[in-house]
This record gives structure tokens, sequence and C-alpha cells, in this order.
């Protein structure tokens, strides 16, 4: 078996990809990409390209709700039902690296976050205002580096509770939103600041975005997240327990 | 020669205790674990499956501990009771999916090979969330299969199946005992262990009741005694009844198609009566209630 097949299995991967674009609650992976790209049209065609539009529509919808939101979808939806109905059974019963698992269930939510979420800010980013000061790209970089981090928090609580989707939206909806514009210290405390610190350093300076976190420590703390957060999934998935009803 | 050791081991769940000092050896052949809901049957199981570690005490196969240790699973199938599967798939690609992640050389074959083995080639390109409960059950015990193991783990298998797919699967556990291979079954229902089991280890409250071939273990059950056929030869030649009313008012008979001289029958008799004397390890067993 070779290295990267040890520790990325392409059965467990297709399984991942089947479940999570075939359940019903997939459907809010297709409708928040588009409504994005409808409020985009729409802001387009009403008022004409205007930078400050497309950065807070960008910034606001985009990054602060939709790639949360799928991130939460992707992420939890990699592991969790699968948990909760038993047939991780017939995963956890294989010859395989528990660890192997995660991983590749990593892989797959970050691909699918990235492909539901990054790729329409890149294209809403043009629909708003044809890339102007480089501003799809920059929210689309800092959407494909939260989907990343978002991928691994959420598959690790789609691991350790049921209520994954609880605790991710209330992380994605309350602690990013409501705590982040209320207490200024929990900003720091946020993947969405740390994608915009990215955004800030792609994005030219008329664009009015900023980040309460430099560029470094946003690298470092999102690169530190998405790693420890694997890692602890995949130790939290070794000592799983299967316990019967009774 | 596959062995399942399960050396003094407890569970418990916070301060309830699942699974009390139970110590016993499976090995190759079609053991039944008997008893009742709650006994601690499932929780057994999932910790010779690997999915619990014991509190204390050991669970290996052959002298391989279990727990943490995925690479068992070589040698071991497993047909759990909960119902989930990968609804989304058809049988085909679920048993196939379970190849693969086994890293079998040949995933197809070993999947028409397995699905052959439990009669589901007729629907296996539908999907399983169109199947009965007794198609699922067969579909998981595919999937168990696949690797051909040595050691069958199956959490009441027979649950939700009509009388044919029950006689079905176990002909089909029946012939995997006779090759050789360890097969260990949970049940609830007497009458399912007593047809299929050789060897029988029943459960009570959590402790290890009784351990045994199902004549012996049936023999320490107050609430179900055997029965005993006779037949007359001659009529007027018997006891008066064909079955006559000993040891307070449990039903016993005449043992044998050659009893033919009354005298002989009525030494039986006490012989079934003296059979019936419970005798067992644990005063638990007076209370089991199965079946």
């Amino acid at each position: 078996m070779s290295t990267v097949s040890a520790v990325y299995n392409p059965t467990v991967a297709r399984l991942t990809y089947k479940a999570l674009l075939g359940r019903r609650r997939a459907l809010i992976l297709f409708a928040l990409p588009v409504l994005l790209i409808l409020i985009s049209v729409a802001v387009r065609l009403l008022t004409g390209a205007d930078d400050s539009t497309a950065s807070s529509i960008l910034g606001g919808f985009a990054l602060a709700t939709m790639v949360p939101l799928i991130g939460v979808v992707a992420g939890t939806g990699a592991i969790g039902p699968e948990i909760d109905d038993g047939s991780i059974v017939y995963l956890l019963a294989k010859p395989l690296k528990r660890p192997s698992i995660i991983f590749t269930k990593l892989v797959v939510a970050i691909g699918v976050s990235v492909v539901f979420s990054a790729v329409p800010t890149i294209v809403a980013g043009f629909i708003l205002n044809g890339n102007s000061q480089q501003m799809a790209f920059a929210f689309g970089a800092a959407a494909a580096a939260a989907s990343v981090a978002y991928s691994a928090v959420f598959l690790l609580l789609g691991v350790i509770t049921r209520q994954a989707v609880v605790f991710g939206l209330v992380y994605a909806l309350v602690w990013e939103s409501l705590i982040g514009s209320l207490v200024p210290g929990a900003r720091t405390l946020s993947v969405q600041q740390w994608a915009l610190a990215l955004a800030q350093k792609i994005a030219g300076d008329g664009a009015g975005v900023s980040s309460d976190v430099g560029l470094p420590m946003a690298v470092v703390l999102l690169v530190g997240v998405t790693v420890a957060g694997t890692w602890f999934a995949g130790q939290k998935l070794r000592t799983l327990v299967l316990a019967g009803e009774e | 020669m596959t062995t399942l050791s399960i050396d003094h081991v407890s569970r418990w769940f916070g301060n309830v205790v699942a699974v009390n000092d139970i110590t016993m050896t499976i090995g190759p052949g079609v053991t039944g674990l008997l008893g009742p809901n709650g006994a601690g049957k499932s929780t057994l199981i999932n910790m010779m499956g690997g999915f619990l570690a014991p509190s204390t005490g050991s669970v290996t196969l052959d002298g391989a501990v279990i727990w943490r240790n995925e690479q068992v699973y070589r040698q071991i199938g497993i047909v759990p009771e909960r119902e989930a599967m990968y609804d989304f798939l058809t049988a085909r690609e679920f048993v196939i999916a379970n190849a693969e992640l086994h890293g079998l050389a040949n995933p197809g074959e070993a999947a028409r090979k397995a699905l052959a083995t439990v009669e589901m080639e007729y629907a296996q390109d539908r999907k399983v969330a169109t199947y009965s409960k007794g198609m699922r059950q067969r579909v998981k015990m595919a999937s168990a299969l696949v690797h051909e193991p040595d050691v069958l783990l199956l959490d009441e298998p027979f649950n939700g199946m009509d009388p044919r797919q029950r006689l079905q699967l176990m002909d089909l556990l029946r012939q995997m005992g006779a090759d050789g291979r360890t097969v260990l079954f949970s049940s609830h229902i007497l009458e399912e262990v007593e047809q299929l089991a050789s060897h029988i280890e029943v459960v009570v409250a959590g402790r290890h009741a009784a351990s045994g071939d199902f004549r012996k273990i049936r023999r320490l059950m107050t609430d179900r005694p055997h029965r005993y056929r006779t037949v007359q030869r001659r009529p007027g030649a018997g006891l008066g009844a064909d079955r006559g009313r000993v040891d307070g008012g449990h039903r016993a008979g005449l043992a044998g198609e050659g009893a033919a001289h009354p005298g002989d029958r009525l030494r039986r008799l006490h012989r079934a009566a003296a059979a019936r004397r419970p005798r067992a390890r644990h005063p638990a067993l007076h209370g089991l209630a199965v079946g």
C-alpha cells in the first residue's frame, strides 16, 4: 500500500462524497451559492459596479455567512450522520488506520466547501465589480482558507458530539457575527478574521478590507487549528464508542 | 483455529455495570450468546468487535488485544444489530466498497461471491434503501463475509427476519461453523439458539450464568422443562396417560420410543423429573426470562 493511499482512502472518499451530496440537507450547499450569485447579479444590475458594495456583499454575506454555513454542512456532514446512525461501523471494522479515515473525510469536506463557497465567491466578485481591486480573488482566497479551517473544526465537532450542527451554527452565526461585533477581543478568535487577513493582503488598498489579526498570526492560527483539529478528531475516532442500545 | 478469549472482563457505564467479571472462550463452531434484553450481550459483542474498551479485563483474538487494533478486522467479520447502512448505494456497490476497504485484490469478484452466498444476486443492483429488513440483514452478512473472515460476530441477526430467511441464515451459519470458523451470535430467544448453536453461553444481568451445550443449559432452566413423548405400542399399557404430571405441576412425559415396559417408563419419568432440578451456577438463572 503506498504512502498516499495509507492516509487517503479513495473508497472512504467516494462514500463520503456520495453521502454529502446525496442527503437532503445538502440542498443548502446548492442554495447558498445560488443566492449569492442572484444577489450579485441583482446588485450589479441595480447599482452598477461599486467597490464598497462588492466588499460588503463579499465580506458580509459570502465570507461571514455563506462560508461558515457551508463549512458546517460539509464538515459535520462528512462524518456526523454516519456516527449517528451507526453506519460508520462499516468503516471502522476494517484494517484502516482511523486517522486516515479522518484525513480522507477532511479532504472531501474541504473539496466540497471550496467548490460550494470559494468558487461562487470568486464568481460573485467578478459579477459585482469585475475583480476590481483584486477583490474577487482576495475574497475567494479568504473563503478557501476559511473552508479548510472550518472543515477541520466542524469535522471534529461531528466526531465528538451528536449536536455538531447546533454547535456549528452557534459558532458560525453567534460567535463569529454577534459576539465578534460586540466584544472586540472575540474577533481575534474567529476563523473569519484570520481569513480576512489573507483577503487584506491580496486586495488593493482601495478595497476597504481589514482584519483584526495580522497575516503571520492569521496563517499560524489557520494552520494550527486545522492540524490540531484533524489530529484530535483522529484520536477521538480511535476510541469512538459504538455502544449498543443497552 | 481462531479463538476469542474474554478474561475477567467488566464494563460499566457510569454507575451501571453492563458486564460483570465475565470469562469465556469462544472457539470454532457456532456459539450462541443467550440472555434477556439488557443482559449485556451487545456490550460483550461490542467489546469482541473492538468498538468498546473493557473497563477491566482483556478481550483477545488468538492472544492479540482487540481494542484499538484495526488489524484484527482482517480476521473478524461483523454483522451489527443496527439497521443503518449506506442506503444510497446498491447492494453490489456496498459490498464492493467493503471489499475495497479490506484491501482485497479483486473486490468485484469477492463481492459477487459474497452476494451469491447470501442469495442476494437477484436484487443486488437495487438501492439498499428499498430493501426489507431481511434483505438488509443478508447484505450485512455479505459485507461481513466478503473477506472470508475466520471469526463472524452477529448481534441479534434473526431480528425481523421471516421464517424462511431465518432458516436460510441458520443454514449459512451452520455451514460456516462446520467449515471451522468461529461464529458467535447473540439472541434473546431460546429456540433460535437451540436450533443453531452447538455451544451456548448464557448471560444474565451482566453475569456469566452458564456455559455448555443447549441440553445442559436447558436442564438448568426451571421454566422450560423437557417434554418427553411416549409411544404406546399397546393401548392401556402405559401410565394411564401420555403425559404424567410430576414435580409441582410441570409437565413431563416418558422418554424414547423404545420404552416398552411400564417399569422402564416410570424410571425414566423419575429421571426426567430429577433432571429438571435447577443446578444453576448462578442464582439469577432462576429468573431467566427468555423466549
